[in-house]
């Protein structure tokens, strides 16, 4: 009962309303003409215009269930007005006389713009609205009732239809195809969302525009705000990829939505038309293209296309990525596009790199705007950039020392800067079993200068963070060398829980950092003791009075017992210790390495013992000065007896010879 | 006196030159490879191992150079049979004989005194005999000298065989000794006898004698009276009387002289410089 009175009630209100609208609007003149009046004739289902045959019918049940039902038809046809007959071709309705903000709004979009241009395939209200039938827009019988808009808008935006056809300047093809393949369409068509986005929730109802408009919804710059209707708090997802921060400070350092995620389908053509690649190459092309540089001269614009070519394995190129996908500040109020638009940051795409790279020494380096920080460039090249996989990329491991030579190597642009330590790293990683590996084996495992130093995050040694610092160097080496780290663990080397590291030695201690030699190489074997001796000193030279110390100083002295020989490297231990190699049995099995006859009563030779320690060597002691005495003694007694000798033999040979002249004469 | 008048006496046979030969030889190789072990931290031990390539050779050299020196030491025994076979003497008589053996005596002692007399101008020139005191202490000085370092360097050679019967501890002091001793014999052999028999003005600058074997009558009439006084007492200068050297020998021993002569001094000024360094540096 009471809707029936709610429903009059409305009805009611809703007639004055209509009737004091249809006064104020229509005051200066009555209405002389009824709906009633109308539908005599236009009631008739046969009722034909004149001129060309075409029917003229108005259902009156449908236009009663339209929007418009309880209006005159002569508030909208206006010009049907009349006492007498009405002319025989009547004015298109102007919706604008009531929808005046929404004429304004359609006079400025494409649509309005063509429709004023003459246009003939332009789209007026009706088009997508119906004449008398419209139907509110949530009505799911409206043609704009949200799953009904890709089929109204289709209806001129399909392939094949006599739009398509003419308005070759709209570079998006098989939209409604490609829309119902998509995310968006799918969402729509096939799962019933009435939430999936449709033409008209990217491109806006009546203010469509074309996206190189920069009011355009669709314009890269506006595209994010677009989509953050729907996808609010987008940022948070894309963090990894893109900078947050950028959303909201320089959206137009990140590239926009469409360019990953393609408008209308998700293949990845890109921009078609005016930033296609094929549009900056029109320019680019040119091997002549120069732009003026700082100093005075001219830098070249040119982009060698046979260099940026995906067969050659360009990496951004095989991916599809386009020019403007880097090249991302873009602008249409410039001629060209590209003015100005500086160099490109690759921490668009690459955030994580980049801020690893930020704190990296080359990174703090270029901040300050040092002229010999290295940028992404530097090392990846430019279009030629490639994967690391592939040969002919500068960070290719093969490649690696001379790409870092290029700049740290005496007189170039690293030692400039840098004052004392090693200057010939290059040279001296070549000679190393690293540098070797590499260069002579073509050993891609190698470790290469970034295999340590990283690609991004290097530091100097001194730099807490380093890779390379004391504290890290061990867990950098460990990396590849774990079998290594894991016998060091268990050696006397390894520093107990809560003991000073740095009084225990790391990797580059013994095995010299850019110069690590093969263990069993003559170089290394002989530069073994002098590792030891950083910090026993003590042992090392008591070691060198030994004979296999002494040989060892001498040419051919790699072949002689180093310290390793009998202590072991990685996994030594102290002598004192059970499981020692000098311990016992051990002892015994080690010194037969050389020795293969030794028994116990072989291993009791002091490798270590010198005379000069008395109280340790007593024997060696009084065996070394009663030696020392006799040699002493008998050097005394002839060395005197030498000497007094010598003034009586000189003598004795002066008479010789003046004997000898005697008998001459 | 003319050349044709100049008579030779032999001193020295063909086996004893030869077995000095190989002591020279042998002696100068232990010394070279041994002193470049014993001071190897040195730039001229170093320089002698890159000579010969590897401390290996140096090695190899010095154990080549042991066995040529046990070799001569128990050759030198024929050579002592030979000489009492030709002596009609009994055996103990033949080494302890005052005129030409090698065992030091009283005359030996006497002649130290006046020696010293003689050198400080309180005495005539002693007439030495065949061996002088210090001739006899160089012979002895090599029975010393090879026994101690030639036991302690076969325990050094064979060190895994030896701890069988001594313990390994002991090569510490074997070392010792072979090493001290050794420096001793070198520092001796290249200063003392260099000196005795080469350097000093009478000789310089070399006594060609052990490599030609044979002095001129003059020489041993001044030098060694008695021994000549005995040839002539017993009637055999006759006997010993030998041609004039041939020339290539006179060559040989000059050529071959010297460079003994150089490699040694050279060793020695290297070892006392660096004692004299190490010692007072």
């Amino acid at each position: 009962m009471s809707a029936t009175i709610g429903k009059r009630a409305g009805s009611i209100v809703t007639f004055f309303f209509v009737v004091l609208l249809a006064l104020i609007m229509n005051s200066h003149r009555a209405l002389s003409m009824s709906n009633e009046d109308c539908l005599e004739c236009h009631g008739d289902e046969d009722i034909t215009r004149e001129a060309d045959d075409s029917s003229v019918y108005v259902n009156a049940e449908v236009l009663a269930k339209s929007v418009h039902g309880e209006e005159e038809c002569v508030s909208c046809h206006q010009d049907a007005d009349t006492e007498d007959e009405h002319p025989p071709k009547l004015k298109r309705v102007n919706c604008a006389e009531c929808h005046d903000d929404i004429g304004a709004v359609y006079e400025k979009s494409i649509h309005g713009k063509a429709r004023s241009r003459g246009d003939a395939l332009a789209p007026y209200c009706s088009s997508c609205h119906g004449t008398h039938d419209i139907l509110p827009p949530k009505n799911p019988k409206s043609t704009v009732y949200v799953t009904n808009i890709p089929i109204t808008c289709g209806r001129c935006h399909r392939e094949g239809s006599p739009m398509t056809k003419t308005h070759d300047d709209i570079d998006q093809h098989n939209v409604l195809k490609n829309f119902s393949m998509s995310m968006h369409g799918k969402g729509l068509l096939k799962d019933g969302l009435i939430v999936a986005a449709v033409c008209t929730s990217c491109h806006t109802s009546h203010n469509v525009r074309p996206h190189t408009d920069p009011e355009s919804t669709t314009n890269p710059k506006n595209v994010a705000k677009t989509c953050m209707h729907c996808h609010a708090n987008i940022e948070n997802t894309h963090r990894k990829v893109i900078r947050k921060s950028l959303w909201e400070k320089e959206p137009h350092k990140i590239p926009s939505c469409i360019e990953c995620h393609q408008p209308h389908e998700q293949s990845k053509i890109g921009y078609q038309g005016k930033l296609s690649d094929a549009y900056c190459l029109k320019c680019h092309s040119n091997p002549n293209l120069v732009m003026p540089d700082e100093e005075g001269g001219v830098k070249s614009l040119y982009v060698d296309t046979d260099e940026y070519d995906e067969f050659r394995g360009t990496l951004h190129k095989k991916n599809k990525i386009a020019c403007v996908k880097c090249h991302s500040n873009m602008d249409s109020a410039r001629d060209p596009v590209c003015k100005g638009s500086g160099p490109v940051d690759c921490s668009a795409c690459h955030p994580q790199q980049s801020d690893v790279y930020a704190k990296s020494i080359h990174g703090k380096l270029l901040a300050e705007l040092d002229p010999n920080a290295p940028g992404c460039t530097d090392c990846h090249g430019k279009h030629n950039n490639m994967s690391k996989a592939n040969p002919d990329s500068p960070i290719n491991p093969i490649n690696i020392p001379n790409l870092c030579g290029a700049c740290h190597q005496e007189g170039k642009k690293a030692a400039v800067r840098r004052k004392g330590g090693e200057q010939k790293i290059v040279a001296t990683y070549s000679m190393s079993i690293h540098g070797k590996g590499l260069v002579k084996s073509g050993l891609l495992v190698s470790a290469t200068c970034a295999s340590c130093h990283t690609g991004h995050s290097i530091l100097p040694p001194a730099d807490a963070q380093s890779t390379v610092n004391r504290n890290h160097l061990s867990d950098t080496c460990e990396s590849c060398h774990y079998g290594v780290a894991r016998k060091i663990q268990q050696s006397i080397h390894n520093p107990p829980f809560g003991a000073d590291t740095s009084r225990f030695p790391i990797c580059s201690d013994c095995h010299s950092a850019h110069g690590a030699a093969r263990v069993s190489e003559a170089a290394f074997r002989k530069q073994q003791a002098n590792e030891c001796a950083k910090c026993h000193q003590e042992q090392v030279e008591t070691y060198r009075e030994s004979y296999h110390g002494k040989a060892s100083m001498l040419a051919g002295g790699e072949r002689a017992a180093q310290c390793s020989d009998c202590h072991g490297s990685h996994t030594i231990l102290a002598a004192t210790d059970p499981d020692s190699t000098l311990a016992g049995p051990n002892a015994v099995k080690t010194c037969r390495k050389c020795h293969p006859g030794a028994n116990l009563s072989f291993t009791t030779y002091r490798t270590h013992a010198t005379h000069g320690d008395k109280k340790r060597n007593p024997d060696m002691y009084y065996a070394f000065w009663s030696m020392t005495s006799l040699l002493l003694g008998t050097f005394s007694l002839f060395g005197l007896h030498t000497l007094l000798w010598f003034p009586r033999s000189f003598k004795e040979r002066m008479k010789m010879i003046r004997k000898a002249r005697e008998q001459k004469r | 006196m003319s050349k044709t008048e100049t008579v030779y006496v032999q001193r020295f046979n063909v086996f004893a030159r030869v077995l000095h030969l190989t002591v020279i030889i042998s002696f100068l190789t232990l010394a070279l490879t041994g002193m470049a072990l014993k001071f190897a931290d040195e730039p001229w031990a170093g320089a002698i191992a890159s000579f010969f390539g590897s401390f290996r050779v140096l090695g190899v050299l010095h154990r080549i150079g042991a066995v040529l020196t046990f070799g001569y030491f128990f050759i030198h025994f024929i050579l002592i049979y030979q000489n009492w076979r030709k002596s009609d003497k009994s055996f103990v008589s033949f080494v302890f004989d005052k005129t030409i053996g090698m065992v030091p005596n009283l005359q030996d002692a006497r002649e130290i005194g006046q020696t010293i007399k003689w050198f400080v101008g309180k005495g005539p020139r002693p007439r030495y005999g065949r061996w002088t005191y210090w001739e006899k202490f160089d012979y002895f000085a090599v029975f010393w000298g090879v026994a101690v370092i030639g036991l302690t360097g076969l325990c050094l050679w064979f060190p895994t065989w030896v701890t069988h019967y001594i313990p390994g501890s002991w090569l510490n002091i074997a070392t010792i000794i072979h090493s001290d001793e050794a420096l001793l014999a070198t520092g001796f052999i290249f200063t003392i006898h260099f000196f005795n028999t080469h350097i000093r003005p009478e000789k310089w600058p070399l006594d060609r004698v052990i490599f030609t074997g044979s002095v001129t009558l003059e020489e041993l009439k001044h030098e060694r009276p008695r021994e000549y006084e005995m040839l002539v007492r017993e009637g055999r200068l006759d006997d010993v009387i030998v041609d004039r050297p041939p020339t290539w020998l006179v060559i040989f021993a000059y050529v071959f002289g010297f460079t003994a002569l150089t490699i040694g001094m050279g060793l020695v000024f290297l070892i006392m410089y660096t004692i004299f360094q190490r010692t007072f540096g």
